[in-house]
């Protein structure tokens, strides 16, 4: 399953990418893509896993870039 | 601005205006008897906090979660060296140029994102729902398909459809780029983003939001920056070691030679802050993908969709060039040119020959009847008999008509007169004798010959004509058009191995495009370097198979591509070479003792800003 996500404060493109590393690492997930141009983050993972997966992306990304919000 | 944005400037004027003062009253000796004491470093620690406290509390927050190289930690540790080695004014100076380079670097990243989704904007909010009798504003995505939306003057077609009632102009700029409006009236397809003129339309939604021509183009401009061009991987890999390697190196600068020299730690620790202010690879990592954004957003603007920057690189390095002839360099509309009677009139054989295709619905045939141009008395046929691969073999006034190919007439033994002409000629007989023929045509699109023209002009080397056509009218098209080289007479499956043929020709970096409508061309569009589609909107297979899909099957906007991408791609190696080289050279002269603090804010902050500037310059590609 592919979902989308709106970012909300991701300031830097490093972090974007960095963000976009770690998320990758996660077991479960397909593939990932944080976009610093659109604030936009998609993440591909298994359907089944999916809320559970949900739940580390968000651990990762407050421990990469605190002040960047996960809009669901 | 936003608000976050706001109170930074508020916090960068009072930091700005209490330093300020403290500089004057340095310079004007106020401050004499506490220089060097603990008194005046408390005094610039006021604007230094008031400046970058939020920095040293993400630092430390940030090495409580194990990110030890972000930008936070290392201007920290920079404005601390400097503290440290008693340059206070440097140390705060720093951080206010750092804070001014990061609101100015987040306005233009902001103001550089606001223009290409306003480009975007294509996106319907509301459509006009019929429920109850009563005309509601629901959301396009709650509307089923077969639904029946009302488009009033000036709205934006919120779902595909067809129209029912009402006849209008239709404002296909923003998808197309195509200024002159297009008519629509009952019966004809209408298509979602486009805007409504001054007439109120009623619609049949024919598509789901999901599924409808605007949702799919803006998740593919969304997909777009997924699919990364080389130069983008290259600078992501680049950023992982740069930022370890540089601080190491001010690491290195900051032990060893006052080690190996002796003498003064300050100096050497002076040198090695100015590392870690120009140790942040942020310039490279936004300016890059914001510049193939940026011709992304170009191209769209002139109805071209790019699905990635790696194939916006691609068409930079375009050099032969395939066509598919009907639908691509021709109009795929058939035209009857010539009737060419054997005995009696030419109106007599156009009926004659209308009457005989009166039951078809082969395309030539559709063209016969057009020019024929009345309708068909069908009580003067009899039974169509088909004759694969040849024609039809029907009565008509009670007497045997023949109509079809040269086969047809070797066949039957009719004492025909061949055709050289270009074209598709259909010979007929009646009665057992040769009756004449009609030479039909399809045309070649207007603009074609100065699409090829242009496309010669901006350095694509090679133009290839792939058809299932006859080699003489081929060749005919080839002629008038300047194509290079052609290839006729092909069946669907040998346009794939035509073209492996042709790439397997190429140079190393040489890139290979093929323009095809669509329809059956999808595994050659999904085969070439580059698959351009003539995506006559709408058309699913087209957009799904194809790299780049020219929404008004405009050939000549091939040429404005490759433009676009010739001048993004100029861009981004400016901008490389741009940060890079003044990074590198701010770095050499730091660990020369040369460059100080305000070069390293320069070469940090001020270099993005100058890059974020120049990407911006993809979007605005100049049109044709």
């Amino acid at each position: 399953m592919k979902k989308k996500f709106k970012l909300e404060d991701l300031d830097c493109a490093n972090c974007a990418a960095k963000m976009e590393n770690a998320i990758k690492k996660i077991n479960g997930v397909n593939d990932a893509n944080v976009s610093f141009l659109a604030q936009k983050m998609t993440i591909d993972a298994e359907d089944d896993q999916f809320e559970d997966i949900m739940k580390e992306v968000v651990a990762v990304c407050a421990k990469v870039e605190p002040d960047c919000k996960i809009l669901f | 601005m936003t608000k976050k944005q706001q109170k930074m400037l508020i916090r960068i004027g009072i930091a700005f205006f209490l330093f300020a003062g403290l500089l004057v009253s340095e310079h004007a000796g106020l401050l004499e008897g506490v220089e060097g004491t603990a008194v005046l470093f408390g005094i610039y620690l006021i604007p230094y906090l008031v400046i970058g406290y939020d920095i040293i509390y993400k630092a430390a927050r940030n090495i409580s979660h194990g990110q030890v190289f972000d930008e936070n930690f290392l201007m920290m540790i920079a404005t601390f060296g400097a503290f440290g080695v008693g340059e206070y004014s440097e140390a705060v100076a720093v951080m206010l140029f750092y804070q001014v380079g990061e609101l100015f670097q987040g306005y233009a990243v902001g103001k550089s994102r606001q223009s290409i989704s306003d480009m975007m904007d294509i996106c319907p909010e509301y459509a006009n729902m019929e429920v109850d009798g009563k005309l509601t504003q629901v959301d396009p995505d709650d509307v089923e398909p077969g639904s029946m939306i009302v488009i009033k003057p000036g709205e934006r077609i919120p779902l595909d459809g067809v129209v029912l009632e009402g006849e209008s102009y239709i404002d296909t700029a923003a998808l197309t780029g195509e200024s002159v409006p297009r008519k629509a009236s009952v019966g004809d397809g209408v298509i979602s983003g486009c805007v409504n003129g001054s007439g109120t339309l009623k619609v049949q939604t024919t598509k789901a939001f999901d599924d409808s021509t605007v949702a799919r183009i803006l998740e593919l401009v969304e997909n777009a920056s997924s699919k990364k061009a080389k130069m983008e991987n290259f600078i992501t890999k680049f950023a992982r070691y740069y930022t370890p390697i540089v601080t190491l190196g001010a690491v290195i600068l900051a032990v060893l030679p006052p080690l190996i020299l002796g003498g003064g730690w300050g100096e050497w620790i002076r040198r090695a802050c100015i590392f870690l202010v120009i140790s942040c690879p942020c310039a490279l990592v936004i300016s890059v993908p914001l510049g193939f954004f940026g011709g992304i957003g170009a191209a769209s603007r002139i109805g071209i969709l790019v699905k990635g920057s790696n194939f916006l690189e691609a068409v930079a390095q375009m050099e032969t060039i395939v066509f598919d002839k009907t639908g691509t360099l021709t109009k795929g509309e058939f035209k009857v040119q010539a009737v060419c009677p054997a005995e009696g009139s030419e109106k007599e054989l156009l009926e004659l020959a209308a009457l005989a295709e009166g039951y078809s619905n082969h395309p030539i045939a559709g063209s016969i009847r057009e020019a024929y141009g009345k309708e068909i008395n069908i009580d003067r046929i009899g039974q169509a008999q088909e004759i694969a691969g040849c024609g039809i073999c029907i009565p008509v006034d009670g007497k045997e008509a023949l109509i079809g190919n040269e086969k047809l007439m070797r066949e039957r033994k009719i004492d025909y007169v061949p055709d050289q002409s270009a074209g598709t000629i259909v010979y007929i007989a009646y009665e057992g004798r040769f009756a004449g023929r009609i030479v039909i045509a399809d045309r070649v699109k207007d603009g074609a010959a100065q699409a090829i023209r242009d496309m010669k002009r901006v350095g694509v080397k090679k133009c290839v004509m792939l058809t299932g056509d006859r080699q003489e009218a081929a060749d005919a098209v080839a002629r008038e058009l300047g194509i290079d080289e052609v290839h006729a007479e092909l069946l669907p499956g040998d346009k794939v191995s035509k073209v492996e043929e042709l790439l397997a020709r190429q140079e190393d970096k040489a890139k290979l495009a093929f323009v095809g409508d669509g329809m059956n061309d999808a595994p050659v569009l999904t085969r070439a370097d580059i698959g351009i589609a003539m995506g006559s909107m709408g058309s699913d297979a087209a957009i799904e198979a194809a790299d780049v899909v020219l929404m008004d099957d405009d050939v000549k906007k091939i040429a404005s591509i490759v433009k676009i991408s010739r001048k993004t791609l100029t861009i981004v190696k400016q901008n490389i070479l741009f940060a890079l080289g003044v990074k590198g050279l701010v770095l050499l002269l730091g660990a020369l003792g040369v460059a100080n603090m305000w070069e390293a804010v320069f070469a940090d902050v001020g270099v993005s800003v100058i890059a974020i500037l120049n990407a911006m310059r993809a979007l605005k590609a100049e049109k044709g």
